[in-house]
């Protein structure tokens, strides 16, 4: 059995040998018993007899071990059969008997809780916690505490003041074991008032000389615990943080794996109350022989003890280590004389001398550990440590962690321009752009943006480069977002692009890695438990329902000085002392166009609303500094927003990228801006030559643009490619030369989407909306004509004031107004009314007539024409509707294009 | 989820060494039903129960057991208030032997100043003693002189910083008027433990200069000194100097006791038999080394140091009285040894 065999055969004949009176072999039927019991339901039945007899055997020693093995067999039929002997054994005048009864009680609850229930063996429990032999209540208290955790409403451990005063009575006779039970209940109590809860400290306190290190966890619980409801302004209060200190120290005398344990509760203690300990320093300091997980552990406590006190020991200590060999250990003193640094602002300059000390051992990992440190340490201490950035780019060559790398771009971006040659060395980082990691790419491209509004005019092409590189080439959804923030902010408006990248950033606190507070608080409550070794919450690591009740410190009581403990903080008090370890939103901001390097903070609804800022920046304002106030900022950047549709085509041929770059007026996606028909082909290749161009026309933020692609179907090579439009109805033509950069290789394509705008000549045409358009290339002059949909030429600003409507609809003569059917358009009301506004046709007043919507609308084109609508919609057949449209305009003949206009938007 | 199972294990580690002498893989196979008897009594249903080796030594025998009637009982103990000693023990001779040990923790840096230096004390019982005596030790504790008024007095005091007992002292009487009450359990034992943080003067104190010309050789100079009483003798005293673990050849050269090279722990030991207070001796030693240097770096592992100095406590501890009153009013005598010993004594070098 126990070296796995299945020996499940022999039930019959083993239980055959259960009733045999050496107590040797009787223990291993018992041990047999328990193992199969449970694949043999049926035979188990049959040992029931023996163990109801062994029940009320002459020797205590097998009354126990019965009831003992009954508890541990957990067949349903069995349990029947287990309470008359329990009850008995409950009231065994033996205390052996009575205190294994009692745990076998916690057992029978963990298979049938109802069963316990009805047998009242609970009220039998609780009448033990006052029994004479003291081991026999640890043993009820235990039991009661392991019920009442799985049943966290019912209020099993009916702790008042007089039980409590017994069981601190108790304490003083039980085993150590036994003490542990009661402490840990002890800990569960909420006293009710400051006085009772010094009283349990006074009296609890003796425990902490006891041999046990178990023991003496379990009181610093408790003491932890209470020491919440004391105030600080009292005397005991100080009594008590003194007596804490020496037997936490003692702990560490003890082997290295109690020792570390002891230092993983102690890594919550000082973070919790740091005065208990800040005298004593030194006992953590590392010894040579300490196995490394301890010597970690240690430093990451002398970190947290550190102070303007005792830093220079510190710092000689820290320094000491980063010597060492075991490179796990030296790393984490290199990064400990940073926190130093950030915690102890008058030792900051010591920990960079230091550091910088470090630097020149030249020794690898020692250098990159360092540059990450010193990054965290600029972003404490701004402009204040900038001289060693000479020595930072010294190393450049040697990183090859990602981690350092990225923090000695984030560090060239930053202070840029104080670094003569940043330019190069952020540009012999993107050589190699797509070989490095996530976290490096990130912060190439944020840096070279920063260097860009630094220094606009030697970077421009670097600048292009990185966008294109983060947003046509990579598959890495977080970069390319990233890359068109960028890029759009860029092309929008230079200013608040300059605004947002170089913004002041929060500076850093030096708590960025303690644990969060209610956490901390929670874990308190589980000193001496495996919670606090792993400093994660019971429910975290422990199966099933037990664990799931939260503890909770007991709230400050009330007293004039601020609230340690978040849930009793009022509603905007004062929280200086909380640090502050959660950035806000605006940080977060901060955070996603600056910094990549801290720990991931955004949660998802953050993340989420700071997209959102994005877009909004995106469409609103931009728009009008960028035609209006700034037309020479256009056009020394030259920048363009990216592809409209590049998003959705990760294939997207690589020349169009940077050609897009220097489209002032392409769209910006189409995420709400007025609706884009798919690219239809206009100059077929066979009329052509071999080039083929189709393309669609787009309104994005005010610029029109006229997107195409060509391709090359030839077997030649076709370069030197210019387009030309013909005079046209509303004076459209081109804003920018086409720019096909690269030469158009056989089977090529491009996507070139060409700006355009309104002030060419003008000649009506017939139709309307005809365009004359004319490309050359090397190999010959071609001409096509198209149509472009009217809605391109809706200007923003064509929304009419009420009475302005009115006064014009009523000013129109009937002659000019054109009625138009538009059946079955998948909308309702709302939807239409909003669908036509992304596309700039906007609703100033919307009634409801018998049942039936009418909004009215207006629209503007880009040379002044106004435009005005009735729209009625009927609920047609399901979920489609019925439109019926008036135009009234000035110009009645565009009013048939108009009509085509509101039908493609409605409808696609 | 009751207190953290490495404090139990410990125990059973504890306990299961105390039954096997040894305790690994094959004793614990070969031992499978004692392991599992025992694993039975220490705990039930994952609490922790009754973990004391000689009381269960006293119903979990390592022979098979009979059940006759009468025997095999579960004794009293188990679930006495007094669950560490049995009842009825008869001594023809009633002694107690009492050994005051304290071991020095000393962390010195390269540069000679003094990191860490505490006393760790432990005082160990060995009681022959009849019946359910009931004992009582009085120590120079300046605490208690305090609460005396014996502190005016020229008695020498010392301040124990903090004291942890046996589960067998009461501990709320030692919180209320320090004294330290008890019915110890029969045998050996550590009754309690102590410790202080006052800074003294490191008993050996060792000045080193360890020069490593590269490709060539190591030339190490240890110079050590007694820092304690003359009348004092510290015996076994161990000196152990790092050295680098590609060194070959060694010779030495000592003003007293001898050197030897310890290859597989990469140290020169230099053991001196008895080393009085005051005194101050040299050892030289000469280590060749590969012209060609090898590829992993060493650490810089620290001097330590190994001693023990009889009849000599550092924090000047004295058991000032142990009372023992017992029913039957027999005459005890008690019997104290004192022994200062080095604990985790670690110089480190540059």
């Amino acid at each position: 059995m126990t070296v796995g065999k299945d020996v499940s055969a022999l039930f019959p004949d083993v239980v055959n040998c259960m009733q045999t009176d050496n107590l040797e072999l009787k223990k291993l039927v018992y041990l047999y018993l328990m193992n199969y019991a449970k694949s043999q339901p049926d035979m188990a039945i049959m040992a029931v007899n023996t163990f109801v007899k062994d029940c009320e055997d002459p020797n205590p020693l097998i009354r126990a071990l019965a009831v003992r093995t009954m508890g541990c067999i957990r067949v349903d039929k069995i349990t029947e059969y287990l309470c008359e002997p329990l009850r008995k054994c409950l009231k065994d005048e033996d205390p052996y008997v009575r205190k294994t009864a009692a745990v076998c009680v916690a057992k029978l609850h963990d298979i049938n809780a109802q069963l316990v229930e009805d047998q009242g063996f609970l009220d039998t429990l609780k009448d033990l916690i006052s029994d004479s032999n003291p081991m026999v209540v640890a043993n009820a208290v235990a039991a009661l505490s392991e019920i009442a955790e799985s049943h966290p409403s019912s209020n099993l451990l009916d702790l008042n003041p007089q039980s409590i005063n017994k069981l601190l009575t108790a304490l003083n006779e039980c085993t150590e074991w036994g003490q542990i039970f009661i402490l840990d209940c002890l800990a569960n109590y909420m006293p009710k008032d400051d006085r009772e809860a010094q009283s349990i400290c006074e009296r609890v306190t003796p425990r902490l000389s006891h041999a046990n290190s178990a023991v003496v966890l379990s009181a610093v619980k408790v003491l932890m615990k209470f020491m919440e409801m004391l105030s600080k302004d009292l005397d005991y209060y100080g009594t008590l943080l003194k007596k804490l200190a020496p037997p936490l120290v003692t702990l560490l005398s003890a082997e290295p794996e109690l020792q570390y344990v002891a230092l993983r509760n102690i890594n919550l203690i000082v973070q919790k109350r740091p005065e208990i300990l800040k005298h004593e320093m030194k006992v953590f300091f590392v010894k040579y022989n300490d196995p490394i997980y301890v010597k970690l552990e240690k430093l990451d406590i002398m970190i947290r003890l550190a102070s303007q006190a005792n830093i220079a020991q510190v710092l000689a200590e820290l320094k000491e280590y980063a010597t060492e060999v075991d490179v796990d250990f030296v790393r984490k003193a290199v990064r400990a004389i940073g926190r130093c640094a950030i915690k102890v602002e008058q030792s900051a300059e010591r920990c960079v001398s230091t550091l910088l000390d470090l630097i020149q051992t030249k020794v690898n990992y020692v250098v990159q550990e360092a540059i990450v440190v010193i990054k965290d340490i600029f972003r404490k201490y701004p402009n204040k440590y900038e001289s060693v950035i000479a020595t930072l780019c010294e190393n450049l060559d040697s990183l090859d962690e990602p981690e350092a790398r990225a923090a000695m771009i984030w560090i060239v971006g930053e202070y840029a321009e104080r670094i003569d040659n940043a330019d190069e060395l952020l540009e012999s980082f993107l050589e190699g752009f797509h070989d490095e990691s996530t976290q490096v790419q990130l912060q190439l491209l944020t840096a070279i943006v920063k260097l860009f509004l630094k220094k606009p005019t030697e970077t421009q092409e670097l600048v292009q480069q990185v966008l294109s590189l983060a947003t046509q080439d990579s598959d890495n959804p977080d970069l390319r977002d990233r890359g068109y923030i960028y890029w759009r902010l860029l092309s929008t408006d230079p200013v608040a692009a300059k605004e947002v990248v170089l913004a002041e950033k929060p500076l850093i606190s030096e708590e960025t890695d303690l644990i969060e507070p209610t956490l901390l608080d929670e874990l308190i409550c589980y000193i001496g438990t495996l919670a606090s070794v792993y400093h994660k919450p019971p429910s975290a690591f422990v199966e099933g329902g037990r664990g799931v009740v939260h503890k909770s410190l007991p709230p400050r009581t009330a007293s004039n000085e601020s609230t340690e403990s978040p849930e009793a903080a009022p509603a905007g008090a004062p929280t200086g002392e909380q640090p502050d370890v959660i950035p806000t939103q605006g940080d977060l901001l901060g955070d996603l166009l600056n910094l990549d390097l801290g720990p991931p903070v955004s949660g998802p609804p953050l993340a989420t609303s700071s997209v959102q800022m994005g877009a909004v920046d995106l469409l609103g304002g931009g728009l009008d500094s960028l035609m209006g106030d700034e037309p020479e900022g256009i056009g020394d950047t030259n920048f363009g927003a990216p592809p409209a549709a590049a998003p959705a085509r990760p294939g997207a041929p690589i020349g169009s990228g940077l050609s897009d770059l220097f489209d002032l007026t392409s769209g910006v996606g189409t995420l709400s801006g007025s609706y884009v028909a798919p690219k239809a082909v206009w100059l077929p290749a066979m009329k052509a030559k071999g080039l083929e161009i189709s393309g669609t026309f787009t309104r994005q933020v005010g610029s029109i643009s006229m997107d195409l692609q060509l391709t090359n179907k030839a077997l030649q090579v076709m370069m030197d490619f210019a387009i030309q439009f013909n005079r046209n109805s509303f004076g459209l033509a081109p804003a920018a030369p086409l720019q096909v950069h690269a030469p158009l290789s056989p089977n090529q394509t491009v996507e070139i989407s060409l700006p355009l705008n309104t002030v060419g000549s003008v000649m009506k045409m017939d139709p309307l909306n005809n365009l004359q358009v004319a490309v050359k290339n090397n190999i010959d002059i071609f001409y096509f004509s198209t149509l472009y949909p009217l809605h391109i030429l809706f200007v923003e600003d064509g929304k009419m004031d009420r009475q302005m409507f009115l006064a014009t609809w009523k000013d129109i003569p009937n002659e000019n107004e054109a009625q138009f059917q538009i059946r079955d358009c998948p909308l309702n009301a709302e939807a239409v009314s909003s669908r036509l506004q992304s596309s700039n046709i906007f609703t100033i007043a919307k009634r409801n007539v018998e049942g039936q919507d009418m909004l009215y609308q207006s629209l503007k084109l880009t040379n002044g024409i106004w435009v005005l609508a009735e729209l009625r919609i009927q609920p047609g057949n399901t979920s489609f509707t019925d439109l019926e449209l008036s135009l009234k305009c000035r110009a009645p003949e565009v009013s048939p294009h108009v009509y085509q206009a509101y039908e493609t938007i409605l409808k696609n | 989820m009751s207190a953290s199972a490495v404090f139990i294990l410990d125990i059973k580690g504890k306990v299961f060494c105390e039954y096997f002498k040894e305790l690994e893989e094959e004793s614990i196979r070969d031992n499978f039903v004692i392991v599992y008897e025992l694993l039975d009594e220490l705990m039930d249903f994952g609490f922790p129960q009754t973990t004391d080796s000689k009381i269960l030594q006293e119903y979990i025998t390592q022979q098979g057991n009979k059940l006759e009637t009468g025997k095999s009982r579960v004794p009293p103990t188990v679930t006495n208030a007094v669950s560490w000693r049995s009842e009825g023990l008869k001594y023809k001779k009633n002694e107690v032997f009492i050994d005051v040990i304290e071991s020095v923790n000393l962390l010195v840096n390269a540069n000679g100043s003094v990191l860490l230096s505490e006393i760790v004390g432990s005082i160990k019982l060995k009681v022959f003693l009849s019946g359910m005596p009931e004992l009582r030790l009085g120590l120079n504790d300046r605490v208690l002189f305090e609460l005396t008024g014996l502190s005016g007095s020229k008695n020498k005091s010392v301040e124990l910083e903090d004291v942890k007992f046996h589960q067998c002292v009461r501990l709320s009487r030692f919180d209320n008027d320090r004294t330290i009450s008890f019915i110890p359990p029969d045998g050996d034992f550590e009754l309690m433990s102590y410790r202080l943080s006052t800074q003294v003067k490191p008993l050996i104190w060792i000045e080193s200069i360890i020069e490593k010309f590269s490709h060539s050789r190591v030339e190490i100079m240890v110079k050590a000194k007694g820092q304690f009483k003359k009348q004092s003798v510290a015996n076994g005293v161990e000196i152990s100097v790092p050295v680098p673990s590609d060194a070959d050849s060694p010779r030495f050269k000592t003003s007293v006791g001898s050197a030897k090279y310890v290859p597989e722990k990469n140290v020169v030991i230099w053991s001196i038999k008895s080393f009085p207070g005051g005194k101050e001796y040299l050892m030289r030693a000469h280590f060749g080394l590969p012209s060609v240097e090898k590829e992993e770096v060493d650490g810089r592992p620290p001097i330590g140091v190994k001693f023990e100095i009889p009849y000599f406590t550092v924090s000047g501890i004295q058991v000032r009285y142990m009372k023992i009153i017992e029913k039957s009013g027999y005459q005890a005598l008690p019997w104290v040894r004192y022994i200062t010993q080095s604990g985790d004594y670690q110089l480190r070098t540059s």
